[in-house]
């Protein structure tokens, strides 16, 4: 509580969040009024008279429409989808068996395991990029959406593994041994009991591990070379942009469009959002 | 049929020797209680029986059947513990279902079951509801519920009743017992409060230290304890114990010390015969201390200085000084006692205890 | 409570119904940690520790795009300590790094503390000010760029509305001027990561615990110091460690925003290990750029460790 006068909770506290939020909000803004600003006056200098930046009176959706019809981003946009549910969906399966594993059984290495698991959350993706091109070639899966359905959980298990474990470990132990003597053997127990109760966890796993699929870049970056395979990110940047022009208002259009997906599931979920981030900083 | 049998059961975690030896033998429909304070093996054995504890040596058998080295599924056990460990995702009905679900009973028959257990234990109109939206006492039936609904060989109970207030303990007390009597299965329970055990057991194991101080009828347990903890554990408010020394008093044997002398009738005089000089623990209950009337014999009475009184209704608690040792009486409600008082208490000297020194057994 | 009936119908041993060899050999504690770990231990193991292994081995050959290369030993790296982009990377990407954490932690952490408070619309707030973290970073970095373009750059026309500039500010194309430019991108996408996990460090802490340093007489920066600090450091280190490794690999934001340039400006270990790597197709260079990176993450790394090791025991 900010004890005393108003105008200290003005400066010390409404101005400073103001001042937050329009920094952090504004690129967003920016991106949606040039997606529907048609390209006449997207193009005028800024010392121009007539610059008008903070909003259009003519909005458009020439851009949006090019974007849809003349370019491959449609295609992108299914890719990407496609992408990051099998990645999703593989990364909590691996992550949900492990976590169980580590928090909840007993049996040799299983410290080092884990700390092996959270070891490798920190190499990141720009220090084996090169090497893995090649062994992507290699198992012939080049330029096909499987060798990032494949790389993607790498990044994204140890972090599912942890999340679910913060879960896990907050389950009491009662309630497995109770299904095992009421004769459950010990992988039902996992199933029909420990799973269905850490489902609030699998569901904040799950959407965090989508939102770091769908903004992934490197990996898509390199493994990828076809337009009609590219993601979203990649497509955006390597097909909107011809030499050394940029196409602006599609490029906004596509920024735009390409962040919806990920928005909708933040906005319907962000109390899993929030515990994801925090359950996997705090755990 | 459903007897247990354990036999030199020992259990290890890393350095700490948690089960020694328990040797014990449970008969069929025989409700056995395994009593101690925290940390006496009790708990651990009874998981032992159950399958969540791996067995360090010795044997386990259900049945006649040595189920060591079988899983907790397959040795037609249920349990009961202490937060009862409900299903918190699934129904009251399911949760009771789930065990039969497992063992592939068909749907007719699991209905029956759970419906017949739930109208036992007074749930029916709960079926359908989730564990969350219960009260502690209506959870702890339904996990009573769910063991009943198996029909196992054996019901192992884990503390049931710790997590209930008191007056819901002792209701839940009398059901228990009622419920045994009915269902006649075997059962395990253990328990660190010494009340339940002595009203609920037929036969009462107490423990120590991971090992079985003494095995026996409560009421043995109570009069004929064969040491100094048992005697110390069993009984409340607990026994009261004073060290004396074994002398003569007037030609016959007594012990004493320099607050009271109490002459020993002739059993007792004679186990104690051989210690004549020596040193030895006395034991007397508070509920055989009461204040002297004059018809008292007097080389049964002493003299004490009232420290605090506990009124209770039924009976009065007086904590007093009897020379260096501080002695609880429990007397009748119609004693008039104060701090400061100085009375005569009286004891009958054939429900004494005496216990050595040094190991604690009864002599 | 009375008991109608007893169940006195003959009890046969009810035998458990038959399970399967897989079921019993999954019920051992070990045989069931082996199955459920074995999926994750081979993608990690084929993704991960293969890789690094490969690139080890890359970074002492000679190998280039489509022609396997021949056992140099470390000539690679002796090739990359003289070369003066790759000495400009490195310090680039510390001092990337470097500026951008301290801020990222000073601002993150000052909104977390305003976050603190109950006002009106805060959870929704709370949600708004996640936003950077959560859109893709190469489409919020476009919108940057976009608004970091000296001809049409809105950043520039509000400073010139507001009398502060007179000509253009070529905020990435500029070499004195791009890596700043850059660390400001990365710190307003990694400010909102700060502030939410420090909320929630923030959130665990007992409230009475300020309350009674209040009464105590406190100010509030004392309270801050000597109460809330200490009590945050464990969440904090969490934060800035994950976030130093983050940056100092990072690739995505640079790479839009200037590719590196100009001049090498904003050139980091990723880039430039991509730019030699892919771009040039010298694979085993690229690869030991890649690998140098490792040293210095592994230092992080164990400091980690070292810290939750200490901080468990405690």
């Amino acid at each position: 509580m900010i004890e005393g006068a108003r105008w200290r909770r003005w400066i010390f506290f409404y101005i400073p969040l103001g001042f937050f939020i329009l920094g952090l909000l504004f690129p967003f803004y920016w991106m949606v009024v040039t997606a529907f600003r048609p390209d006449a006056e997207l193009y005028r200098p800024w010392m121009a008279p007539n610059y008008t930046p903070f909003w259009t009176l003519r909005p458009t959706l020439e851009h949006i429409n090019y974007l849809l019809g003349e370019t491959l981003f449609s295609r992108w946009m299914l890719n990407t989808l496609l992408i990051s549910l099998a990645a999703t969906l593989i990364s909590v399966f691996c992550g949900l068996l492990a976590g169980y594993a580590l928090s909840r059984l007993k049996f040799p290495f299983a410290g080092s395991l884990g700390t092996g698991i959270f070891v490798t959350y920190l190499v990141p993706q720009t220090l084996l990029f090169i090497p893995l091109a090649d062994i992507i070639r290699n198992f012939r899966l080049g330029d096909t959406p499987w060798a990032l359905i494949l790389t993607y959980p790498t990044f994204l298990i140890p972090f599912c593994t942890w999340l679910l474990m913060g879960y896990f470990k907050a389950i009491p132990k009662e309630l497995e041994e109770c299904a095992r003597i009421d004769g459950a053997p010990r992988w039902k127990a996992m199933v029909y009991i420990i799973f269905p109760i850490a489902v609030p966890g699998i569901l904040s796993a799950g959407i965090f591990a989508f939102t770091l699929s769908w903004n992934e870049f490197i990996y898509a970056l390199v493994f990828l070379s076809s337009p009609e395979q590219k993601t979203v990110p990649v497509g955006v940047t390597s097909e909107l942009i011809r030499g050394d022009v940029f196409f602006w208002g599609p490029l906004m259009a596509g920024a735009l469009l390409g962040s919806i997906p990920v928005a909708l599931i933040y906005s319907f979920f962000v109390e899993h959002y929030v515990a994801g981030l925090t359950g996997s900083v705090k755990g | 049929m459903a007897r247990v049998l354990i036999r030199r059961l020992n259990k290890r975690f890393d350095d700490v020797h948690a089960v020694k030896d328990v040797d014990l033998e449970i008969g069929d429909k025989e409700f056995v209680v395994l009593v101690g304070p925290s940390g006496c093996g009790k708990t651990t054995t009874l998981r032992m029986v159950a399958g969540l504890e791996s067995i360090s040596s010795g044997e386990v058998l259900i049945g006649d059947k040595v189920v060591n080295n079988l899983p907790p599924m397959d040795r037609d056990i249920a349990m009961v513990f202490q937060n009862y460990a409900l299903y918190p995702h699934m129904s009251v009905y399911h949760n009771m279902a789930f065990g039969l679900k497992m063992r592939k009973f068909d749907r007719v028959e699991i209905d029956k079951r759970v419906r017949e257990a739930a109208d036992i234990l007074g749930i029916q109109q709960h079926l359908h509801r989730k564990p969350r939206q219960l009260s502690g006492g209506q959870r702890q039936r339904v996990a009573l519920g769910r063991a009943i609904v198996r029909h196992p060989q054996v019901f192992l109970f884990d503390e049931p009743l710790s997590n209930l207030d008191a007056k819901l303990r002792v209701q839940m007390r009398v059901e228990l017992k009622r419920i045994h009597d009915r269902l006649g299965t075997t059962a395990i329970y253990v328990t660190h409060d010494q009340v339940e055990a002595m009203t609920l057991g037929d036969r009462v194991v107490v423990m120590k230290d991971g090992v079985v101080q003494q095995v026996g009828e409560p009421l043995e347990l109570y009069n004929k304890p064969v040491n100094r903890f048992v005697a110390g554990f069993i009984g409340s408010p607990a026994m009261n114990f004073i060290t004396v020394r074994v002398g003569e008093l007037n030609g016959a044997l007594a012990v004493g010390n320099e607050a009271l002398q109490i002459a020993l009738p002739g059993e007792i005089a004679a186990r104690l015969r051989s210690r004549a000089g020596a040193e030895v623990a006395m034991g007397v209950r508070p509920e055989d201390l009461r204040v002297a009337s004059p018809d008292d014999p007097v080389q049964s009475c002493f003299d004490a200085a009232v420290e605090v009184v506990e009124k209770l209704g039924s009976e009065i608690l007086l904590d007093m000084q009897v020379g260096r040792d501080m002695l609880v009486a429990a007397v009748e409600p119609t004693v008039r006692a104060q701090r400061g008082d100085r009375l005569r208490l009286s004891l009958s000297a054939d429900r004494l205890h005496f216990f050595d020194l040094a190991t604690g057994s009864a002599v | 409570m009375a008991v109608p009936f007893a169940l006195t119908e003959p009890r046969p041993y009810v035998g458990a119904p038959r399970r399967g060899p897989v079921t019993r050999l999954l019920e051992d504690e070990r045989w069931l940690a082996l199955a459920l770990m074995l999926p994750t231990l081979v993608l990690l193991a084929l993704f991960i520790a293969y890789p690094f292994v490969k690139g080890v081995e890359l970074s002492v050959t000679d190998a280039k795009v489509g022609v396997p290369g021949n056992f140099v030993g470390l000539q690679n790296f002796s090739a990359l300590a003289s070369d003066s982009i790759f000495r400009t990377a490195v310090w680039n990407t510390f001092i990337y790094t470097g500026v951008t954490t301290v801020f990222k932690l000073a601002l993150g952490l000052w909104l977390a503390l305003l976050l603190n408070r109950h006002f009106k619309g805060k959870a929704l707030i709370r949600a708004f000010v996640l936003l950077p973290f959560i859109i893709p970073t190469v489409l919020s970095t476009f919108a940057w760029k976009w608004m970091f373009d000296p001809t049409f750059s809105v950043i520039n026309w509000t400073l010139y509305r507001l009398g502060l500039i007179t000509s253009r500010i070529n905020w990435l194309g500029d070499p004195g001027l791009a890596m700043t430019s850059v660390i400001i991108v990365n710190i307003w996408r990694g400010v909102p990561f700060y502030a939410i996990s420090l909320l929630a460090g923030l959130q665990t802490i007992n409230p009475e615990l300020q309350e009674a340093a209040a009464i105590d007489g406190a100010r509030p920066w004392q309270r801050f110091w000597h109460v809330t600090w200490p009590l945050l450091l464990p969440v904090t280190m969490v934060v800035v460690l994950f976030s130093v490794i983050q940056t100092f690999a990072d690739f995505q934001l640079v790479y839009v925003l200037t590719g590196g340039g100009p001049a090498n400006a904003t050139q980091l270990f990723a880039t430039y290990a991509y730019q030699i790597g892919v771009g040039t197709g010298l694979l085993s260079q690229g690869a030991a750029v890649s690998l140098a990176m490792f040293p210095v993450l592994l230092v992080v790394v164990i400091v980690q460790l070292l810290y939750i090791r200490r901080v468990e025991t405690h």
